[in-house]
């Protein structure tokens, strides 16, 4: 049942690295992102089983940091589509020197 | 005016020796603090006067009178030369309770511990004895007479508050030389005076030239300063000690007579003294420095500063008893600066470069004398040469500053100072012309006046000397005194003729703008002309005193000054005394005191009178006419035996050459170099990792993904 998880847990993982890496639609490079938030806290949740209650309480705490960055950056992102017409991460390059 | 009253005084005092216990000193730090207080004052006025000025040229205002309002000077005009005055007085107070009372110990006054470090103790300690006495009568009394002349000398000028604060800084400073009780304490005077030396030679520093001569000044003394202190790091590691007492006390048991760390400690005393009394080889500041204020030539290049070497030697007369080769080496350095730069007088133009090398030549008597063991014959020729010396320079600085204003009248662009434009200035300026004559019987050696017994006596101490141990070198150095002795009536007699006799040459129109100088101006002329005249009648040997020269004994004549200074040069005669034994008091071809002084006033005023004839007949024409001398010994003592021309050969340019080097090659390429290169690698650096930075989201994850695989390879492998 845990390796089963952790499978899963490690598939969900890659698929949301992997969008963030490649997609330019921010809104779905933050879907992906969030995709790799719950897959940590799949893990967290099947190995609490055999290493204790920490792990659950965890996922609360990545829940509610996730709930506030969700909300942060689709602010973000709203303000920014509302300025350039657009969320294709490719147009914006300021975030250098 | 305080010698002659101080000898009735001692001539009264010695029949009742020590009826008095002790010498009680009045105030003495109060002297030197008095021209310090001066300077602060008249220097926050400068500076005052000196951000009003600045603030009318932002203003726009410039040109607005020469020196802003009257109200500017008041001050200046009371506080410097009063402070100076104060100090006089308060040392002729001190020196009247000197008087008639056998001081044979020097009284010393130690204010607070200086520095203590180590083996080193030093107190700020002032000395009182009779050779402090006498140079500090002589630095107030014809400073205050100099101060007093400046007033009406300086008065267009726009620096006057500051120019009266560097002299009392001079003063100040000149008081600490030779006030101080140990050899750093008269270091920090050597310093100090010449730091003042530098800013009033430079006084009018926006010309160029001017600013140059400062600095000649400046640098050509740390060559000598470097003599001083080797000499006196010499004297610590041998003694321990740095107080003259203390020094005068050991040196005659730590020194071997004649060994050799005595002979290095005279040596670059000497070195030292060379550089301030511009000797050979370190002369060619003074006459560069005339560049300054012409009272200032008076006060620092005549009278005092330049006096400080003889000073030193006369000081330390112990050290340079104990050293033969020293003391003999001093002489020479003496006698063939004298004969050396009288040579040069003989063919100047300039009014003051003629008194210029006048002094060179007189200090070179001054060394002859202490270097051939006569240190109060020394002495003696520095006190009358500070009046007769100081009362030339205002001479001619009142026949400059009458020429100025000829000139400046109908702008005409001519030299001042060149006694070629000048001529039958006697007939306008006849208190100068007076006062000046007495000056110039004075340096020629005439009787009565004060330089024929005190330059006798040198001429007579060589003498005296060659009978002694190296007897030879004394009669050769003998011989130059006596054609410097000649040379001097022949240049003083020509600048005299030159500039107040004969036609005048300045010009029809600038003639009728001569004028004599203001009363206070005139009057010190006066006082230092009866001082060159009665100045020299307080040191007279006996046998000259019984003599015709002495009125047969009527005349207030005496040898006060020698028993005066007895106390001070006692050790160092009673160690020439021991090692050479007693010397026949003759000179070295024969006969005495009086013989010698009949010969020498006959030989002088012979000169005299020849020169004076000779330069008469000899047309002379205006400077801009005649140009420079063409040929022959009259073009090489023109330009003073390029002896500027070879320093600047052998020293200046090869030093400059170096720097040059240092400054292209070290300092650019190797130090910038570095520096420069640090800078350019790192951004360098900087710009390769700038690339990596595209400000694309998807690379920085991309990066920081690649990041988490690799540590997490490096974790599991």
């Amino acid at each position: 049942m845990l390796v089963e998880a952790l499978v899963v847990s490690a598939l969900l993982f890659v698929i949301g690295t992997f969008g963030v890496l490649v997609r330019r639609n921010a809104i779905i490079m933050f879907l992906c992102i969030e995709l790799q938030l719950n897959a940590a806290n799949l893990s967290f949740v099947a190995l609490s089983r055999h290493l204790g209650i920490d792990g659950q309480i965890f996922v609360f705490f990545v829940m509610t940091v996730a709930a506030a960055e969700a909300a942060v950056g689709l602010a973000i992102i709203i303000s920014i589509f509302r300025h350039y017409q657009t969320v294709n991460v490719d147009n914006f390059n300021l975030l250098k020197w | 005016m305080t010698t002659v009253s101080g000898m009735t005084l001692i001539g009264a005092g010695l029949g009742s020796v020590a009826q008095q216990a002790g010498y009680e000193p009045l105030l003495p730090g109060l002297i030197i603090l008095l021209p310090l207080l001066g300077f602060v004052i008249n220097g926050v006025l400068a500076l005052q006067a000196g951000s009003r000025s600045a603030a009318r040229v932002r203003a726009g205002e410039e040109g607005t009178g020469p020196s802003g309002s009257a109200a500017d000077r008041t001050l200046p005009t009371w506080i410097g030369p009063g402070v100076v005055g104060l100090a006089f007085l308060l040392t002729l107070v001190n020196f009247f309770r000197m008087l008639g009372v056998e001081v044979h110990e020097p009284v010393v006054r130690s204010y607070w511990t200086w520095m203590a470090t180590g083996g080193l103790v030093l107190d700020a300690a002032i000395q009182l004895d009779a050779l402090s006495m006498i140079m500090m009568l002589v630095i107030t009394g014809v400073g205050f007479l100099i101060h007093v002349f400046s007033v009406g000398y300086m008065k267009e000028d726009p620096g006057y508050p500051r120019y009266f604060a560097y002299l009392n800084l001079f003063v100040f400073f000149m008081l600490v030389l030779v006030m101080g009780a140990s050899f750093p304490m008269m270091f920090v005077g050597w310093e100090g005076v010449g730091l003042c030396s530098y800013l009033l030679i430079g006084f009018w520093f926006k010309d160029r030239a001017k600013a140059d001569a400062g600095k000649k000044a400046f640098i050509v003394n740390r060559v000598g300063d470097f003599g001083f202190l080797v000499a006196m790091f010499i004297l610590f590691t041998t003694l321990g000690t740095l107080d003259y007492q203390g020094v005068f006390e050991a040196a005659p048991e730590a020194f071997a007579y004649g060994g050799a760390a005595i002979t290095a400690v005279a040596l670059f005393f000497l070195l030292g003294a060379v550089g301030k009394s511009a000797q050979i080889p370190l002369y060619v500041w003074l006459p560069d420095a005339m560049a300054g204020p012409t009272p200032v030539s008076a006060l620092i290049h005549a009278a005092t500063m330049v006096t400080a070497g003889v000073y030193l030697v006369a000081r330390s007369s112990v050290l340079f008893a104990l050293s033969p080769a020293g003391s003999a080496a001093v002489a020479a350095v003496g006698a063939l600066t004298a004969l050396f730069a009288a040579t040069i007088a003989l063919q100047q133009y300039d009014i003051k470069k003629v008194l210029a090398y006048s002094t060179v030549s007189q200090l070179g008597f001054m060394f002859l004398a202490v270097g051939a063991g006569a240190y109060a014959a020394g002495v003696f020729h520095l006190m009358t040469h500070a009046f007769f010396k100081a009362l030339l320079f205002l001479g001619a600085g009142a026949v400059i500053h009458s020429m100025h204003h000829a000139l400046h009248a109908t702008h005409k662009d001519w030299d001042a100072q060149d006694m070629r434009n000048m001529g039958g200035i006697r007939r306008y300026m006849p208190v100068t012309w007076l006062t000046m004559w007495v000056a110039t019987l004075a340096i020629a050696g005439i009787w009565p006046f004060a330089g024929f017994f005190s330059k006798d006596e040198i001429i007579w101490a060589s003498g005296v000397a060659a009978r002694g141990s190296m007897g030879s070198l004394y009669t050769l150095l003998w011989a130059m005194a006596l054609a410097a002795a000649v040379l001097t009536a022949i240049y003083m007699t020509r600048m005299m003729v030159l500039t107040f006799h004969g036609r005048n040459r300045t010009g029809e129109e600038e003639e009728r703008h001569l004028h004599e100088a203001p009363l206070n101006m005139t009057l010190p002329l006066g006082i230092l002309a009866v001082l060159s005249v009665v100045g020299g009648w307080v040191n007279v040997p006996g046998s000259i005193r019984e003599s015709v020269f002495g009125g047969f004994g009527v005349l207030p004549m005496s040898d006060w000054l020698d028993r005066w200074l007895e106390p001070v040069v006692g050790d160092a005669q009673a160690i020439l005394l021991t090692q050479l034994g007693p010397v026949a008091e003759t000179a070295p071809v024969g006969g005495g005191h009086v013989l010698w002084g009949g010969i020498a006033t006959v030989v002088a005023a012979s000169v005299v009178l020849l020169t004076a004839r000779a330069v008469a007949s000899r047309p002379t024409v205006p400077a801009l006419e005649e140009g420079e001398p063409q040929r022959g010994i009259r073009k090489i003592l023109y330009n003073k035996w390029y002896v500027d021309e070879l320093y600047d050969r052998i020293i200046v340019q090869p030093i400059l050459r170096v720097s040059r080097w240092f400054w292209k090659v070290v300092d650019q390429l190797v130090i910038d170099g570095t520096v420069n290169a640090v800078g350019s690698v790192t951004r360098g650096v900087g710009w390769f990792g700038s690339l990596f930075q595209t400000g694309q989201v998807n690379t920085y994850a991309f990066i920081l993904t690649l990041g988490v695989l690799a540590v997490l390879a490096a974790l599991v492998l």
